[in-house]
C-alpha cells in the first residue's frame, strides 16, 4: 500500500465522521469491511467437513509466523498419509479467521497424488489463525492450525496508476 | 494472455513420485477492495483448477478470493503411463485457460 492511497482513506474516513456529526463514530464503524471472524470460521468448517471437529495432528501447515506483505504468503500443507488405495487423503481444506470471507483453498486429492502435499500463495488481511484440515479415505478429520503475524496486510485499496 | 507456467518433469519413471507445479496470470480481484472511486471493484476470480491425466482426473482445487494473485499451485503425482497432463483453469467473467504437457513414462 502506498502512503497516498493510506492518507486518501484516513482523509475520507476523517471527513466522513466530520459530516455525521454526533454519528460520526457509528458511520465510521459502517465504514469498515465486512470481515470474517472465529465464529465465521467455524461455520464455514461445519460447512464443509461437518459437525465433527477434526483432531489435531497428522497434518503439517507450514506458513511464516511472521509476513511482511499479506498480498502474497506461501504456504505449503502436507499430511502423514500412506496414499495407498486403501488408506488415503480425500481432500485437504485450507481456512482463514480475519479475511473478508473464511475459505481459502480446498483441493481433491487421492492415491494417484502418492504423496498428499499442496503449496500455494495466499492473501491475509490481518495478523490471524489459519487453519488446515484433511479427510482420510476412512472419513477421519485432522488438522493443523498456525498463527501468522501480518506487518502489511493485504491492500483492501485500489492501488492508484 | 499470457501461457501459463507448467514445470513437469518431460520423462519419469513407472512408480516414480513427479512434483507439478503451475502458475497462471491473473489479478484474483477478490471483490472486496474499493478502487479510487470508492466502488468495490467486482470480484474477477479463478475459481476452479483442474489436472488431467490422459482425460482423467488426478488434481481438483476450488480457488477463493484469498488466493493471491497470479495462482501458484504445486502438487504430486505418481507417474503411471506416458499421455498428456492437461491443465484448466476456469473463473469469473468467463474465463478460461487450458493447457498441455506430455510426459514421457518408461
Amino acid at each position: 500500500m502506498d502512503h497516498d492511497s493510506c492518507r486518501g482513506r484516513r482523509r475520507f474516513l476523517i471527513d466522513m465522521a466530520r459530516l455525521a456529526g454526533g454519528a460520526g463514530i457509528a458511520s465510521v464503524l459502517v465504514m469498515r469491511p465486512a470481515t470474517a471472524t472465529p465464529a465465521a470460521m467455524a461455520e464455514a468448517i461445519r460447512q464443509t467437513v461437518g459437525a465433527t471437529p477434526p483432531k489435531p495432528g497428522r497434518v503439517k501447515l507450514e506458513i511464516p509466523p511472521l509476513v511482511e506483505n499479506g498480498n502474497t504468503v506461501p504456504i505449503t500443507v502436507s499430511v502423514d498419509s500412506p496414499m495407498t488405495q486403501q488408506d488415503h487423503v480425500t481432500a485437504i481444506h485450507v481456512f482463514n479467521e480475519k479475511n473478508p470471507q473464511p475459505y481459502v483453498i480446498s483441493v481433491d486429492l487421492g492415491p494417484q497424488n502418492g504423496r498428499a502435499m499442496l503449496s500455494t500463495r495466499i492473501k491475509l488481511a490481518d495478523s490471524q489463525k489459519v487453519m488446515a484440515i484433511a479427510r482420510m479415505s476412512d472419513g477421519s478429520l485432522w488438522s493443523d492450525s498456525a498463527d501468522v503475524i501480518v506487518t502489511m496486510a493485504a491492500c483492501v485499496e485500489d492501488v492508484p496508476g | 494472455m499470457t501461457r501459463p507456467l507448467i514445470n513437469v518433469p518431460k520423462t519419469a519413471r513407472r512408480g516414480e513420485l513427479v512434483e507439478i507445479k503451475t502458475l497462471v496470470s491473473h489479478p484474483m480481484e477478490s471483490g472486496y477492495r474499493p478502487g479510487l472511486n470508492g466502488q468495490i471493484i467486482p470480484r474477477d476470480i479463478i475459481s476452479s483448477f483442474v489436472c488431467l491425466h490422459d482425460g482423467k482426473e488426478i488434481f481438483r482445487a476450488t480457488l477463493s478470493p484469498a488466493i493471491a494473485a497470479n495462482p501458484f499451485l504445486s502438487f504430486f503425482w505418481v507417474a503411471t503411463t506416458s499421455g498428456t497432463l492437461t491443465f484448466q483453469w476456469t473463473g469469473d467473467n468467463g474465463f478460461s485457460v487450458s493447457e498441455s504437457v506430455d510426459i514421457a513414462v518408461e
